[in-house]
This record gives C-alpha cells, sequence and structure tokens, in this order.
C-alpha cells in the first residue's frame, strides 16, 4: 500500500474516534480545553508511532499465544517513559493531563492497531499507519476541545474571545463532551458522504 | 524469518527477554528523567513559598516542620525568617472536600496571623467553575477576596453559611473545600504558635550558633 494512502487513511478514512470511535474515554475525558485535547493526541501519537514500529520488529519474535502480554508490556514502556519525560520537562502540561497519560497503556487505539496493522506489516508501513491513526486522533481531540472550550468558556487556545458571561458550562463539563462529539460525528459523516 | 512457534521455552524466553528490555529502558529514562523531576518540583514549591509569604533570607524549605491542626491532623509549615526574626509563614494544606476529591493549597500568613496570599497547588476542580479559585480569591471584587484577613477572631466561611467571603458563582462547594483548605491551614500554624515561634528562634539560634563556631 502506498505510504500517503496509510497516513491518510487513519486521519480521514479510517479517523480513530469520528469513523472507528475508539477510545472514547481518553476522549471525551481530556478535552476540557484546546490544548489539552492537543497535548493528549500528541503523546497518544508518539506511543502510537514507537509501539506500531516495535511490535512490527519483534512480531516473528513474540509466539501468536502471549502476544496480547507481549504488545501490552511494549506499549506501557513507551507510556511510562512519555509520563516521566512529560513531568520531567512540561509539568503544567503534565499536571493537567494527569491520571490520563499512564491510561494510553488501555487505549484500545494503540492496541488495535498493534494488532491490526503492525502485527502484519513491515516498520516503516507500521510507522506511517501510527502517524497518520495518531494525527487523527490528535487532529479529532483538537476540534472537540477547541469548540467545547469556545463554546464553554469563550476562549480559543486560551484566549479570550467572547466574554466569559457567554460560556454555557455544560460544553466544559461531561455532558458536554457527549454533545458536542455527537454532533461533530454527524458532521463528518455528513461531509465523507457528501 | 520464521514466526516462533508458540511452544512454551518460546513463550517464557519471549517474554522473559521483553520484559527484562522494558525493564532496563525505563531505568534508563528514569535515570535521565529522575533529576529534572525533582528540582522542577522543588523549584515549583519555592516560587509557591515566595509568593505567598513576606520577604524571608532562610531556607523555607530546609526548616520546615509539620504541625498538628485542630481537627488532629498534620500540615508541613515553611518558616519564613528575615533578619533573624520570623516574618511569616507558608502552609502547605489540603482538603478532601472539593468537589473532585483533594485540593491542595499552599497558605502564607505574616507574623500578626493576616493571610498575605496562596497558591493553588493541585486540584481537580471543574474547569470553567471551581477553577476559578486559582484568581477568584485573590480578586478585590465584592467580598471575594481573602488576602489581608485575619482569622484570629473567626474562620473564614462563605456568605451562604453566614461568612463574609463570596463563594465562586455556581460552585460553592469548591468554595467552601477552599476556605475548609485555609482554616486548617490557620489552625496548624496558630495551634503551635508559641511551639512555631520559639522554633524559629532556637533554629535561628542554632543558625547563630553555627556562624559563632
Amino acid at each position: 500500500m502506498n505510504k500517503i494512502k496509510i497516513l491518510t487513511n487513519g486521519i480521514i478514512k479510517e479517523n480513530p474516534i469520528f469513523v472507528l470511535l475508539l477510545g472514547m474515554c481518553p476522549t471525551l475525558g481530556t478535552t476540557s480545553s484546546a490544548v489539552n485535547g492537543m497535548g493528549m493526541g500528541l503523546a497518544t501519537t508518539f506511543v502510537l508511532v514507537c509501539s506500531n514500529m516495535a511490535i512490527s520488529a519483534l512480531k516473528n519474535l513474540i509466539p501468536d499465544q502471549v502476544r496480547i502480554p507481549g504488545y501490552i508490556v511494549v506499549i506501557a514502556t513507551f507510556v511510562t517513559a512519555v509520563q516521566m519525560c512529560m513531568e520531567a520537562f512540561i509539568p503544567a502540561l503534565y499536571a493537567s493531563l494527569g491520571l490520563f497519560i499512564p491510561l494510553i497503556v488501555v487505549n484500545c487505539i494503540v492496541l488495535g492497531r498493534a494488532e491490526a496493522f503492525a502485527a502484519k506489516n513491515g516498520i516503516v508501513s507500521s510507522l506511517f499507519d501510527g502517524l497518520g491513526i495518531g494525527l487523527g486522533f490528535t487532529l479529532a481531540l483538537t476540534l472537540l476541545g477547541t469548540v467545547r472550550e469556545l463554546l464553554g468558556t469563550g476562549k480559543f487556545f486560551g484566549f479570550s474571545i467572547l466574554p466569559e458571561e457567554y460560556g454555557a458550562l455544560i460544553f466544559v463539563l461531561a455532558p458536554g463532551a457527549f454533545i458536542v462529539l455527537g454532533f461533530l460525528i454527524a458532521l463528518v459523516n455528513k461531509l465523507r458522504k457528501a | 524469518m520464521e514466526k516462533l512457534k508458540s511452544s512454551l521455552p518460546n513463550m517464557l524466553l519471549s517474554l522473559t527477554v521483553i520484559c527484562m528490555s522494558a525493564g532496563a529502558i525505563l531505568a534508563g529514562v528514569n535515570r535521565y528523567t529522575s533529576e529534572p523531576i525533582a528540582w522542577s518540583k522543588a523549584a515549583a514549591l519555592e516560587a509557591a513559598i515566595k509568593q505567598v509569604t513576606p520577604d524571608f533570607d532562610n531556607n523555607p524549605i530546609r526548616d520546615a516542620y509539620k504541625a498538628v491542626t485542630s481537627d488532629g491532623d498534620s500540615l508541613l509549615i515553611y518558616p519564613a525568617v528575615k533578619d533573624g526574626k520570623q516574618v511569616g509563614v507558608a502552609v502547605d494544606s489540603n482538603t478532601k472536600n472539593g468537589f473532585n476529591g483533594e485540593i491542595k493549597i499552599i497558605v502564607g500568613f505574616d507574623a500578626e496571623g493576616i493571610l498575605v496570599n496562596y497558591a493553588v497547588l493541585q486540584h481537580a476542580e471543574t474547569p470553567g467553575l471551581g477553577a476559578k479559585m486559582q484568581e477568584w480569591f485573590r480578586t478585590e471584587k465584592n467580598n471575594q477576596s481573602v488576602i489581608g484577613k485575619s482569622l484570629a477572631q473567626k474562620s473564614l466561611s462563605v456568605t451562604k453559611d453566614g461568612g463574609d467571603i463570596d463563594a465562586i458563582t455556581a460552585s460553592t462547594i469548591t468554595s467552601r473545600a477552599f476556605l475548609h483548605a485555609i482554616n486548617r491551614a490557620y489552625s496548624a500554624c496558630k495551634g503551635t504558635a508559641p511551639d512555631s515561634a520559639t522554633g524559629a528562634t532556637r533554629s535561628t539560634d542554632k543558625k547563630k550558633g553555627e556562624s559563632h563556631e
């Protein structure tokens, strides 16, 4: 398969949030602001690219019956490394994402791509697949975070656009996450059909 | 290369090697990041202490001691000493009454027990609602601000509970929790006031003694 096609496949055709509906927990939980959504997306992208490449390289050394524990250990290693680096070098973002970083380990997108793509394809293809899916995830989370932040607090990436009194607080809370996600999925479906 | 068969030795060997290399990688990353992590934590704490206490010339983190609150818990107190005199304290306080779990704040009082400033160290309150406490309680507007209040006569509470501090709009639970943390901090630094005074003089005496030697 063409590398560019693999890349765009993850961003548009098989976007993990809008099309595959995977990884909903961090999606709904971390997108209370655009910056949080983007930070979570980029951390996941990094883990996806690394784990996809590592698993693709190791795929013949891991016997089938223990592949899931093997993959999980590989993924958990990268997640823990990301967590430590974040805590050391960007403590502010680490403080706001908190609990959700370790949870990347059990994010079904990461294991899903390892199973569905990296275990069957070469290292370079897996790299592009991880990058594509990761960017699709980041894009979706940033979009969701931007809409929620704008409707909820009148801010755009932390800059005030509307006075705060116009913000509808429900969009910052959990119900708002579901509502915005629903509308965005509907919109993406409409655009994809057109 | 052929895919390894799922025989017991193969599976054992494969998982063992994966786990060992994962452990080695993480040990390396930990060695590389543990120093920056400790450093950024200490820097954040020091910046917070500077923000909430009057000018000092000692090392509050080194001189920190524990004090008991009125409800039997104990909090860490960082004394701020200037020219051998205690000018204030920063109290590392917390409350579990937050809307989303624990809130950790650091509160500074001067020598007379007047609240100098505060900083929120850690919280999980709702963004746009309870999270506003970082700014709300130091904004000079109506009765929002807790800066400059003295807790000697009575502890702080929100107007809804008969107090004189305006709660954050639509976040009374967070506001109550925040003031609870401040009251705890005050009770800790006041409950040990005689102790803390002697403790401070003792520590400065020690310092003097050291310089004499």
